[in-house]
């Protein structure tokens, strides 16, 4: 599994619901604009139609084109035009991750052995152009993702999940008529998917863009983004892509909001508009030019100290939890000693960490475990006073150091990408608090682009420049445990390059848990794996968890149906209008 | 022989310029080219006005080691009691300017500013000075080989001249410094980071200078009293020494000023890309880009501001210490 590129979010008040308001009547219950509304409520719900909403973004998309595309904000937005067959229960608070038909009728139905997993097609769906979308449109949709070469970006959870698939090249290079074995399309409304292994969490995968249907005779390789053919309440605006400076979206008439009550047709146009700069854009949001920055990141520090110290202001804007968790995965290869991990996470300054991510508001909440509250199978403990005393407990890691044998400490690296200011004063908030107990750490700064792959991916790398820990960040495509935590603690996950089990765990206990959940089908069992999974991680001090990043996100008063998506991390673009002025 | 330049106690009979002072009733001395030099440097207000921050500078530098060594300065504690970590700024105006902390803290972690300053200034200055001192050695050098003797010598050095031209500097630098991480030479820690950015710094620059003294060299070497010295016997090693070397010194002296602020903007560089010294150790460039990569300089402009100020300072007063000496050494420039 590979996380997703962008910051996703978590909703403040999950696992176990602090607030009972959050829970489940959240879909009908309407907020006003106050601070941290869009959290647990919608806020200006209405089913106000017409306008045109103007979004705005520093970056630009990877891809337009559904079936090429991983970033969190994409996933969230692409629906409005490409929609796949299941999708997210539009509503804020927990509620917003159970899954919801999408084309399909609802979830898939499974066979008694668990590899085949069966979805019916509503009737009646069609293209922007008038055709009706068949099964057929879907199987392509799955099978044009295989083709790297052309669509490099996704996700490949098809091809290691898939019967005998991840050798096909995709139809691009393929000539056989029938394509893709392990997806059958017996009739128009009805996809088939064989699996190779047990994967209880398909529902998610088909959650995700890939499935979006394409129609094969329009489909045009990696060109296809300029031309996508819509399949939900939107459509691209015909010639409106310029990759650098963004595309349009208007309505698909012969779509029906009887057949997808799940998603919203509201204004008649939505404008894109890509790399402006941060702060311009977050000043144009503040004047009301633009509606929302789709990044979904939050402010930039500017518009921060603008926004909190103004009532007026503030009460727009929602601290919403990202999904993302910052955190320092310890080497198990490096520092094998597990009572010398512990006094690190003892000695730890939790506080100067959340100081370096940017406070409580825009950085994050102080974590204690590994799963962050958004993801299935999050439950609150806390094993090194991460929360009771988040300033470190300098007598516990002394303790801890007399039991590993190094009364005096020891010393090691930690590795941090060097252009990211915020992980470089972490890592100086941690080598001041690791010194007090005499444990030194040199900083080894490296290059964003690589660090994932030849620095902190590279086990052999961090065993030569005796690195034990790195700066780290961490989401899940799907928001539960098993999403969350294969690629970071399964022995199956390790990699010689790329790895993101930066910790070396290979624990026989984990990697069976990990396999349970896969085949299992009960949700409550599940959860409690995950949780009991996150428990032997934090045990063997195999992660000494940061925050549960938190984005300071705003909306303008006009915007109506206005929430934070627990699965995004960033406001739920299905249902955004425009109140008419 | 001739020296033009100033060989104590010898007197030129070429004065070039004819001096103000000497019209009145006082004895006409002679003045060796280092005394005029010396007397036009001490007119030039702007570039005396260098000499002297300079001189302040380097004090300042040297001193903070000990203060540091004593924690009278404190350059990398923490007080996070001091900042905002939300609105990503001090708590304090203008940068958290207090009487503990003269200069304010630093937006992240509420260091104290002017301490961070002034022990970056001992590293700034220590590898702009360096690897300019290895760029001069390497170039006057290779330039005077080049120069002088010509024919397949000139041949090879001219094209090692052009291959380090054309070398991606920049990329090197931080490939080098990535891999020379922990330790070599049996060198660790700062002495090891400073050392490499010494030597890849200056190592890479020596083809400018270089290529100013082979010009002045091809030049020199047709001269009339270098032939004098030739037809009395003299060899080429003496002749490189005693005749054309002290002739050079004007333009390398002036180049060398003029190659230190250059050298600290490119450490300013390379702590900008993330490549030099490491963390906690400040340097200007790293608080430098620290500040601008954080966004803090729309919130807290002050944290810009201090280390800016500093190369600034820093940068101007070379520049203006290279001009008055090109002017005072080299009276035909004008």
């Amino acid at each position: 599994m590979k996380r997703r590129k962008l910051i996703s979010v978590a909703l403040a008040c999950a696992g176990l619901c602090l607030v009972s308001a959050c829970g489940g009547s959240s879909s009908s219950s309407s907020g006003s604009a106050a601070f941290d509304a869009g959290n647990t409520s919608i806020v200006n719900a209405s089913d106000a139609t017409g306008g045109t909403l103007n979004y705005g973004m520093t970056n630009q998309f990877d891809s337009v084109d559904p079936g090429n595309t991983y970033y969190a904000f994409s996933w969230n937005f692409s629906r409005l035009y490409a929609v796949p067959l299941l999708s997210y229960n539009p509503a804020p608070g927990k509620a917003g991750e159970n899954l919801v038909p999408g084309l399909a009728t609802g979830m898939g139905t499974t066979s008694a052995d668990g590899l085949t997993w069966t979805y019916h097609l509503k009737s009646g769906m069609k293209f922007a152009d008038g055709e009706p979308i068949t099964s057929a449109d879907v199987k392509y949709a799955v099978e044009r993702t295989f083709a790297k070469d052309v669509l490099p970006n996704g996700p490949a959870y098809f091809q290691t999940y898939l019967a005998n698939a991840a050798n096909y090249p995709g139809p691009y290079k393929d000539k056989d008529p029938n394509g893709l074995a392990a997806i059958e399309t017996p009739d128009d409304t009805t996809v088939v998917f064989h699996l190779s292994q047990k994967f209880s969490d398909f529902n998610y995968l088909v959650a995700n863009p890939q499935t979006a249907p394409v129609p094969p005779a329009k489909d045009t390789g990696a060109n296809y983004q300029t031309q996508v053919v819509g399949s939900g309440p939107y459509t691209i605006k015909p010639g409106s892509v310029n990759p650098t400076t963004g595309f349009s979206l208007i309505k698909n008439p012969y779509w029906k909001s009887s057949n997808d009550p799940y998603i919203k047709q509201t204004a008649d146009q939505i404008n894109v508009s890509f790399n402006l700069a941060a702060d311009d854009l977050d000043n144009r949001l503040l004047s009301g030019s633009i509606d929302l920055d789709l990044y979904g990141t939050g402010l930039n520090t500017a518009a921060r100290s603008k926004v909190l110290s103004s009532a007026q202001l503030k009460k727009n804007t929602d601290a919403a939890l990202s999904g993302f968790l910052w955190y320092y995965p310890i080497d198990t290869q490096v520092i094998p000693n597990v009572d010398c991990r512990k006094a690190v996470e003892y000695a730890a300054d939790k506080t100067l960490f959340q100081n370096a991510y940017g406070g409580d508001l825009a950085g994050g909440d102080i974590a204690s475990t590994v799963l962050p509250p958004n993801i299935i199978g999050y439950n609150k403990f806390d094993d090194y006073e991460a929360l009771t005393q988040p300033g470190g407990d300098i007598q516990k890691a002394k303790d801890e150091l007399a039991k590993c044998g190094k009364p005096t400490g020891f010393s090691f690296n930690v590795a941090v990408r060097g252009d990211r200011p915020k992980e470089v004063a972490s890592a100086q908030a941690l080598q001041t608090a690791l010194a007090k107990v005499g444990i030194k750490i040199d900083i080894l700064q490296y290059p964003t682009g690589q660090y994932g792959t030849s620095y902190i991916g590279s086990p052999s790398f961090m065993q030569q420049h005796n690195i034990g820990m790195g700066t780290y960040g961490w989401e899940a495509d799907w928001p539960d445990g098993f999403g969350f935590l294969y690629s970071i603690a399964s022995g199956n996950a390790i990699l010689q390059a790329g790895n993101s089990n930066i910790s070396m765990l290979n624990d026989p206990q984990v990697n069976n848990l990990l396999n349970q959940a896969a085949a299992t089908k009960d949700q409550a069992q599940q959860t409690q794996i995950y949780q009991q999974i996150d428990k032997i991680m934090m045990d063997q001090a195999t992660v000494l968890p940061e925050v549960y990043a938190k984005s300071l996100l705003y909306r303008p008063s006009d915007l109506t149906n206005v929430y934070v998506s627990s699965v995004f991390g960033m406001y739920d673009y299905t249902q955004i209008g425009k109140k008419s002025s | 022989m001739t020296a033009p330049l100033d060989v104590p106690g010898s007197s030129t009979e070429a004065v070039p310029e004819a001096t103000t002072a000497g019209l009145g009733e006082k004895a006409i001395q002679g003045r060796s080219l280092g005394q005029i030099a010396w007397m036009r440097l001490k007119r030039d207000k702007w570039a005396l006005t260098g000499g002297v921050v300079i001189v302040v500078l380097v004090l300042l530098a040297v001193a903070s080691v000990f203060l540091n060594a004593a924690h009278i300065i404190d350059p990398d504690t923490f007080h996070s009691e001091l900042i905002d970590a939300t609105f990503g700024r001090p708590t304090g105006a203008f940068g958290g300017i207090s009487l503990q902390h003269p200069l304010g803290v630093d937006p992240a972690n509420g260091r104290d500013l002017l301490a961070r300053v002034l022990v970056g200034s001992q590293f700034s200055l220590l590898i702009a000075a360096g690897s300019t001192l290895l760029s001069v050695l390497i170039g006057v050098v290779m330039g005077l080989l080049g120069g002088f003797f010509g024919g397949w010598v000139d041949g090879v050095i001219s094209w090692l001249m052009n291959a380090f031209l054309a070398f991606p500097l920049l990329l090197f630098a931080i490939a080098l410094s990535g891999v020379v991480q922990q330790s070599a030479f049996g060198l660790t820690g700062n002495a090891l980071h400073v050392l490499v950015l010494v030597f890849v710094i200056g190592f890479f620059n020596w083809p400018y200078i270089g290529r100013i003294v082979r010009g002045q060299t091809l030049s020199l070497r047709e001269r009339e009293f270098v032939d004098a010295a030739r037809s009395q016997g003299a060899r080429g090693g003496y002749i490189l020494r005693h005749e054309l070397l002290p002739n050079l010194l004007a333009p390398i002296l002036v180049y060398t000023t003029l190659l230190i602020p250059t050298n600290i903007l490119f450490e300013a560089a390379l702590s900008f890309l993330g490549v030099g010294l490491h963390p906690p150790t400040p340097t200007w460039g790293g608080m430098l880009s620290d500040a601008v990569i954080n966004g803090s300089y729309s919130v807290d402009p002050e944290y810009v501001l201090v280390p800016g100020l500093a190369i600034f300072i820093t940068v101007m007063a070379f520049n203006l210490l290279g001009d008055g000496l090109r002017d005072a050494l080299d009276p035909r420039a004008r």
